[in-house]
């Protein structure tokens, strides 16, 4: 494998992807988790899914874009999906979940009108929906490359803010804190992360490689901090055996990469079970 | 010696309505500095607003509220007011972060936009959860706790930016009876040893008198604002016509 890694490019730039994304979905997926927001995710995936769609179809019909990379439009749309569902929570003030079937179901109307459009399911699509570990191009990792340098800044610089408005937001609104601006920030994150890790996890399992892993931590860490370590320790895990089974297995990395994470989870939970147990054995005693 | 100095909170001739329906009519209360004011009156008496008028989260549009001396529109130095919440008290408790965490949140405004904590606060996040005798527990996740001791760390969590006045909106919702006493007995400690300026609003007329040093009992209108002493020498009769039904005193000093 380590071989392989050195000889081909295309594994090179799965692995590297595979690594930032490992970092970034778990770090913002924290977040997420703590918020209640971890369907939002799924739904900007799916928006995400009608930007990759229409971008394929217009790579397809408009010559001089033809080699446009999805990715791009799909940043776009999961961006202003994003805010429209910001829109919409506050549209539906006593529904607030109500924006999530909306945008979801969207994303995957248009997504759906522009590959009927496309004349159907192309390998290519299929790659976006379950991941890939060969289709990842030098451009995507650069740009994966600048999104995680992007999110990383950003939730150095505003980490007790977010911290704040995801433990209290009425407490943050309540001290002065930009709430709005930074939840703002926050869903633009969200949706750029989206849109970098569906390249190796794939548009219909990005969201659990955001979640996963933070049910996992939540289960055994102690502070917030210590959450959101063991989130990026078990998504890098998750990545790395998920990729190298898929590459061998000759497996989309979405599934394998995702059952890992699952593996992960059942992991812990059966941890802290033998822990408590125990625990009340002692207490017992 | 108290007509002396700036009042920490100072309102005059507050009126305010929501749509058509009046809340608080022409109040007029003054918070000198050292006090530890209960404002008691049942729900609905329009109390959440006037906290919510006070911390700016309600525009004052009848009226006039000064903080230090600054009239509310102006006032901009936050970090002097601390505030704890009625909500605190429904958060999410399984949320995944420690006291020590949760207490150094309270310094997210004071340390300034885009900067970390940095260690010069340790001490400060030590002593705020050190005051609400909570430094057993500075490693606990927030979840793990009881509903008193939760109570302890929003308090500390207001407290870690050394505020001058301490506004608490029904404290003690989530604290079991038993603990009540020891709550209060905190919250003296806080007033009398540290000098904190307290705010407390409470429906519950009984627990805190023996407590406070001022009054103000509230029902739209301002039915009383004095000393605790004056207060308690109230005919029980007037008390029972401001709240629509029997009042008892409970003297909470011999227990």
């Amino acid at each position: 494998m380590l071989e392989a890694i050195f000889l081909y490019e295309f594994l090179q730039n799965a692995f590297l992807t595979g690594i930032l994304i490992g970092i970034i979905a778990p770090l913002l997926g924290a977040f997420i988790v703590v918020r209640r927001l971890s369907l939002i995710a799924d739904a900007l995936s799916h928006v995400t899914l009608s930007g990759i769609a229409a971008s394929l179809y217009l790579s397809k019909t408009v010559p001089s874009l033809q080699g446009l990379n999805p990715l791009y439009l799909g940043m776009i749309f999961s961006v202003t999906g994003s805010l429209f569902i910001e829109r919409l929570r506050t549209l539906y003030k006593h529904y607030q979940e109500l924006a999530i079937p909306i945008i979801l179901s969207g994303g995957i109307g248009i997504g759906v009108i522009f590959i009927s459009l496309a004349d159907g399911f192309t390998t290519d699509l299929f790659s976006y929906l379950f991941g890939s570990v060969s289709a990842v191009s030098r451009g995507d990792l650069y740009l994966i490359a600048a999104i995680s340098i992007v999110v990383i800044t950003v939730i150095f610089l505003l980490y007790k803010e977010l911290f704040l408005l995801s433990f209290d937001e009425d407490h943050a609104k309540a001290s002065g804190i930009p709430a709005k601006v930074i939840h703002f920030i926050f869903m633009v994150m969200v949706a750029l992360v989206i849109a970098a890790s569906m390249r190796i996890v794939g548009i219909l399992l990005v969201s659990s490689l955001m979640t996963l892993p933070v049910a996992a931590s939540i289960r055994i860490a102690r502070g917030f901090k210590q959450t959101i370590g063991y989130s990026v320790l078990f998504g890098e895990i998750s990545v790395i055996v998920g990729l190298v089974s898929a590459f061998y297995l000759d497996l989309a990395p979405g599934g394998t990469i995702v059952v890992t994470a699952i593996l992960i989870l059942l992991i812990t939970i059966a941890m802290k079970k033998v822990k408590s147990s125990r625990h009340t054995e002692k207490a017992e005693v | 010696m108290e007509q002396n100095q700036t009042p920490i909170i100072k309102i005059e001739n507050l009126n305010f309505r929501y749509d058509r329906e009046r809340v608080l009519e022409d109040i007029n209360l003054s918070i000198p500095k050292g006090a530890f004011l209960g404002i008691v009156g049942p729900n609905g008496s329009g109390k959440s607003t006037l906290l919510k008028l006070m911390l700016g989260l309600l525009k004052v549009k009848q009226g006039k509220i000064e903080l230090f001396g600054t009239p509310q529109q102006k006032f901009r130095q936050w970090d002097r007011i601390g505030f704890v919440s009625q909500k605190a008290n429904s958060f999410n408790t399984g949320f995944p972060a420690t006291v020590d965490e949760v207490v150094a949140s309270g310094l997210a405004k004071k340390a300034g936009l885009f900067k970390r904590i940095s260690s010069k606060y340790r001490k400060d996040i030590q002593d705020a959860i050190e005051s609400v005798g909570m430094t057993p527990f500075a490693e606990r996740n927030i979840g793990e706790l009881s509903g008193g001791q939760q109570q302890r760390v929003f308090i500390a969590r207001a407290l870690v930016s050394k505020p001058d006045v301490l506004i608490l909106d029904e404290p003690t919702v989530g604290v079991d009876s038993k603990n009540v006493q020891n709550f209060y007995d905190m919250l003296d400690h806080l007033n009398t040893d540290l000098g904190i300026t307290l705010l407390l609003v409470t429906h519950d007329i009984g627990s805190i008198s023996s407590k406070v040093t001022h009054v103000a009992c509230l029902n739209k209108h301002l039915h009383f604002h004095g000393r605790t002493e004056e207060f308690e020498q109230l005919k029980e009769g007037e008390m029972s016509s401001f709240y629509g039904h029997d009042v008892h005193f409970l003297n909470h000093e011999h227990h």
